[in-house]
């Protein structure tokens, strides 16, 4: 017998499906790593530092563990060493902050220096709020941005450092318009609404991780070098993450939770705080960039330079690689692009969503619309009429590029056609009206994943790959790509993801994770149904198959291969009280077939709204002074509430790539892209003033007034 | 977090006798604020005294014409209160105005007016703040202030005062009324906040002791026509940037009276009366307003970076009052 279906069924890769452990998510029965119980289990809460740098003197953990609970204080008198001198999955360097309690410097503001472990979380919260850490302090540096000669040119994720041709100075001179212009963004935290949790175990000679992160294979790998131990005696889970955004890595409490269950032999949790999170989670550096353009009578850029300066720890050099966009988006005969670092005494950025791309895209895109106003040309045509044939870095072909589709069916949908190019002249009460438009790119990869399928005896299909889903829908896209090439219904299909066990997958980052698994387990799955057409039956123990796409990933041919996309804002400013509300916003992307459009649709509309919390609402404040942020929780730093996103509109238009397996690209980041400078630039059309700093706050615009 | 106890009080008599038995107790009500400051360590108390199931949870008309708001009252409830509505529109339109509909179900009206400052500098224990630990220092002055105080403030502390609901009941006269072992006493909402000076932790003129029963809204006429207009950082959930609550009534274009009283910038809900005082008897345009607003503000003394709330509430100001104006003569 077969367990194959045959004849005439619907896709279920396209169609809309709901979350297969939606139901298990809105009813509290799917478990988040810190609400997993075990027997045994202790609770440990981290110790940060109050100073910004120095060192510490002496930790006194006599009295704390003296208090009713308490089971070990770990600092770096007494923590096991660890080995940092490995390259991680992901092809880079750990940041030495994960290797807690190994010296007693202190880089900056919130580093760890001791774990306070007890029988409950509340006993080890008092006693580690009640450890006192002496400290010789030293004068500290957290200025940014500033006159910054030490800053060096690096590179960043996804590409090199600097990209230079062409004479840029004469360029500029040869121009009929010339645009010159500084933007800012600020530091920015990921805020995943789950904080990050682990609870570390040995069971017969294996660490136990159960974990909330973005791969387990990479958190594994990672624990294994750290503390040397044989891979196969690392086991890391990860069932459920509630929001990771990049900074669901390797962190410091997964690190201090292994030491103290080793040196305890129980289970032992750590969870984060919200504040803990700001100073440990990784964060966006900030960033200055200046961008010149110049462009002949027609609007045609002659010259494009793009500068972004962000900083970085003084232990890791994470670069935000905000130059990054204009090696995809624009050319010109004179095309210079850098990306450059300055170290502070501030804890280590990290991945968030669209690094390099969220930033570099505001000022890039703002800096278009300038260039557009000047030129009296219409901002989408303007881009339209610098459209790169080639890579303008690389002179690689596109892949797809379907920029202009996203500009002209997000124009029809939008009514740009009517818009009013002058700006603040709309008004409605007490409000001036105002549209803007950006375009918005992220690259589209794939990486090297192994799955393994099942062919049940009872006609299911079991599928394991180490995916990770985030809050995505990965899951379920997953199950939908496994029931077409299965070509069965998707209640036949079973996804088990998240385990370390099931072997070396894409983590979920860089928007790669569900093209790289569905090409995985769409390969497995062609295998398995060639091994059931022999008609030989299924054992009680089914039939496994396994692939991985090493192979197959690298053979793919060398071209620019991106996801793309149009942004659409339309909002009303208060220029008595510098309030600005978004009232419309429209995203159209060609980034691939869409697998899920349910959560495509959340996922774009997620990245939108992100985006209009990095243009009016994200701003981390560090207290000059002191080092430390301001306000470091949820009510200090602001994220848009339901109040602020009325109507948020994503769409897509048919993108296949066609070097896919399954047509997918990727869709986990362009969303934001683009988004704040859309944004922005709807303000300038509503008041006639650019912004060119985020985010754009009330006092910003009331201070700045109108140009009228 | 330190360990508490916790005790359920029924009447008035016993929250007292609880909250005298250990000089370590605390009385709790939403716990909307306390309980986030004791899980961050601001605050410490040994024992809750929980009020919220005490006899006060009633809206009253008063003989002379006024409302009498029991300390229990949720804000959800008296935001929704057809006679609050109707007679002090602007203290509902503040009370909505504050946090979330889950807080504001939670959230009392005794509690409301004792909740703390949301200054960065005090919820960080990690760092020094006068307010939270007298002498310390004030970190805001020199560092991170662009929503701190430009009124009454003092080299000591720049702290703002949260509340929304606090500043239509400052605008409309409301006396807080509340009791101790030894008796009841009343304090009128404008001398409740104690001026700042060197003494920022000693906010209020409570006795040590005493439970807050309720708060008294006078009667007042012109309240009726009143409007609260909330400025913040977006369009839900966040405290003001500069808040206020007005009312007026006009007769002939003439101001026959009018109340105004500021929120976010300053220690306490600010009484416009300057402003007030400048504005009765005189027309009611957009001319006379503004002038109203910079003789008020003229005791602005703004910091480095937040001298843009002088701008904002001059601008509120003459926007408010003059839809109310607009309204009233329509």
């Amino acid at each position: 017998m077969t367990a194959l279906t045959t004849g005439a069924r619907a896709s279920a890769v396209g169609t809309a499906h709901t979350r297969v452990e939606g139901r298990d998510k809105v009813t509290g029965a799917a478990r988040y790593a810190g609400e997993i119980p075990f027997d045994g289990l202790a609770h440990g809460w981290l110790v940060l530092s109050t100073i910004t740098r120095g060192r510490v003197l002496s930790v006194d953990a006599d009295p704390v563990l003296g208090m009713t609970g308490v089971l070990t204080v770990l600092h770096h008198g007494n923590a096991p060493r660890v080995d940092i001198d490995y390259t991680g999955v992901l092809g880079m360097p750990p940041d030495p902050t994960i290797a807690v309690f190994q010296h007693d410097r202190v880089p900056h503001a919130g580093w760890p220096v001791a774990l306070v472990v007890a029988e409950t979380s509340e006993q080890a919260r008092e006693a580690a709020e009640s450890l006192v850490v002496r400290y010789e302090e030293e004068a500290h540096d957290v200025t940014f941005p500033g006159e910054r000669p030490d800053a060096s040119t690096g590179p960043g994720p996804g590409g090199p450092g600097a990209t230079e041709k062409g004479d840029l100075e004469a360029e500029l001179a040869a121009s009929a318009f010339v645009l010159d212009a500084e933007y800012s963004t600020p530091e920015e935290h990921h805020n995943s609404m789950e904080p990050h949790a682990v609870t570390a175990l040995w069971d017969g000679g294996r660490l136990e991780v159960v974990d909330s992160n973005q791969g387990t294979v990479w958190v594994a790998d990672e624990l294994a070098k750290l503390f040397s131990l044989d891979p196969a005696s690392v086991r890391v889970r990860s069932e459920h993450v509630g929001g990771g955004f990049g900074s669901k890595g390797v962190r410091a409490h997964q690190v201090a939770a292994v030491m103290a269950a080793t040196s305890l032999s129980r289970p032992v949790r750590v969870v984060m705080t919200r504040r803990q999170m700001f100073s440990l989670a990784g964060y966006r550096s900030p960033t200055t960039q200046r961008v010149r353009l110049g462009a002949d009578a027609e609007g045609r850029l002659r010259a494009l330079e793009h500068r972004c300066l962000s900083r970085t720890s003084t232990v890791y050099e994470f670069i935000e690689s905000g130059a990054g966009p204009a090696r995809v988006m624009y050319d010109a005969p004179a095309h210079h692009t850098e990306n450059q670092v300055v170290e502070l005494d501030v804890p280590s950025p990290t991945f968030m969503r669209a690094p390099g791309e969220a930033p570099g895209s505001f000022a890039l895109e703002s800096a278009i619309d300038e260039l557009a106003e000047q030129c009296g040309i219409d901002p989408i045509e303007l881009r339209l009429r610098n459209e790169p044939e080639v890579g303008p870095v690389s002179g690689l072909p596109f892949s797809t590029r379907n920029l202009p589709a996203c500009f002209r069916e997000g124009a029809r949908r939008f009514g740009w056609a009517d818009r009013d190019p002058r700006p603040g002249v709309r008004r409605e009460g007490r409000w001036l009206l105002g549209t803007g438009t950006a375009a918005a790119s992220f690259f589209a990869g794939a990486a090297p994943s192994t799955a393994a399928v099942t062919a049940e005896a009872d006609g299911t299909f079991t599928v394991r790959i180490n995916a990770a889903d985030i809050g995505t829908g990965a899951r379920t896209a997953l199950t939908l790509v496994a029931a077409d090439a299965f070509e069965v219904p998707t209640d036949r299909v079973r996804v088990r993801i998240g385990d370390s066990d099931f072997g070396p997958a894409m983590i979920a980052g860089g928007s790669m994770g569900t093209r790289s698994w569905a090409w995985a387990v769409t390969a497995a799955a062609g295998e398995l149904r060639e091994r059931l057409s022999l008609g030989d039956g299924i054992p009680p123990e089914g039939i496994t198959v396994r692939s991985d796409t090493t192979e197959a990933v690298g053979a793919l041919a060398q071209k620019e291969r991106h996801s793309f996309g149009a942004q659409f804002a339309e909002v009303a400013v208060d220029v008595a009280t510098g309030e600005v509300r978004v009232r419309r916003m429209l995203g159209v992307f060609a980034a691939g077939r869409i697998v899920n459009p349910l959560t495509a649709r959340g996922q774009f509309r997620g990245g939108m709204i992100w985006g209009i919390s990095m243009a009016l609402h994200e701003e981390a404040v560090r207290d000059r002074n002191t080092g430390a942020l301001y306000g470091a929780d949820l009510a200090g730093y602001h994220v848009a509430t339901n109040a602020d996103v009325p109507l948020v509109e994503a769409d897509w238009v048919d993108d296949p790539d066609p070097d896919d397996p399954v047509g997918i690209k990727g869709i986990g980041e362009i969303g934001i892209v683009g988004a704040a400078a859309a944004v922005a630039n709807a303000v300038w059309h509503a008041t006639g003033v650019r912004h060119r700093a985020l985010p754009i706050r009330p006092d910003r615009v009331l201070t700045a007034g109108t140009r009228a | 977090m330190r360990e508490f106890g916790y005790e359920r009080a029924v009447d008035v008599s016993g929250a007292l006798a609880l909250l005298d038995a250990d000089p370590d107790a605390r009385f709790l009500g939403g716990g909307t604020n306390l309980v986030d400051l004791m899980k961050t360590g601001v605050e410490r108390p040994g024992r809750l005294v929980d009020v919220r199931e005490l006899p006060l949870d009633r809206v009253e008309p008063t003989g002379a014409g006024g409302l009498r708001i029991g300390a229990t009252v949720t804000n959800s409830d008296l935001a929704a209160h057809p006679e609050v509505r109707r007679r002090y529109p602007a203290l509902t339109q503040a009370v909505l105005a504050g946090a979330s509909g889950q807080l504001r179900n939670m959230a009392t009206v005794g509690g409301n007016l004792l909740q703390r400052t949301r200054c960065g500098y005090f919820a960080d224990v990690s760092g020094p703040c006068n307010k939270r630990v007298p002498g310390s220092g004030c970190p805001a002055i020199e560092g991170e202030h662009h929503n701190h105080a430009v009124l009454g403030a003092s080299g000591h502390c720049v702290a703002t005062h949260p509340s929304d609901m606090g500043v239509a009941l400052t605008a409309f006269g409301a006396v807080v009324e509340y009791e101790t072992a030894d008796g009841a006493g009343r304090v009128p909402l404008g001398e409740f906040y104690l001026p700042v000076g060197d003494t920022p932790h000693l906010e209020t003129a409570l006795p040590a002791g005493a439970l807050i029963t309720g708060v008294t809204l006078p009667a007042a006429p012109v309240a009726a026509n009143s409007r609260y207009r909330k400025v913040r950082e977006r369009a839900s959930y966040a405290f003001a940037i500069g808040s206020i609550a007005a009312a007026l009534d006009v007769r002939d274009g003439v101001v026959h009276e009018v109340r105004l009283a500021f929120g976010a910038v300053a220690s306490r809900p600010w009484r416009a009366q300057v402003a007030e005082r400048a504005l009765t008897g005189g027309p009611a345009d957009a001319g006379a307003f503004a002038a109203a607003a910079d003789a008020e503000l003229a005791a602005a003394r703004p910091l480095p970076h937040n001298g843009y709330k002088v701008t904002l509430m001059r601008n509120l100001v003459v926007a408010v009052l003059s839809e109310l104006a607009e309204e009233a003569t329509r």
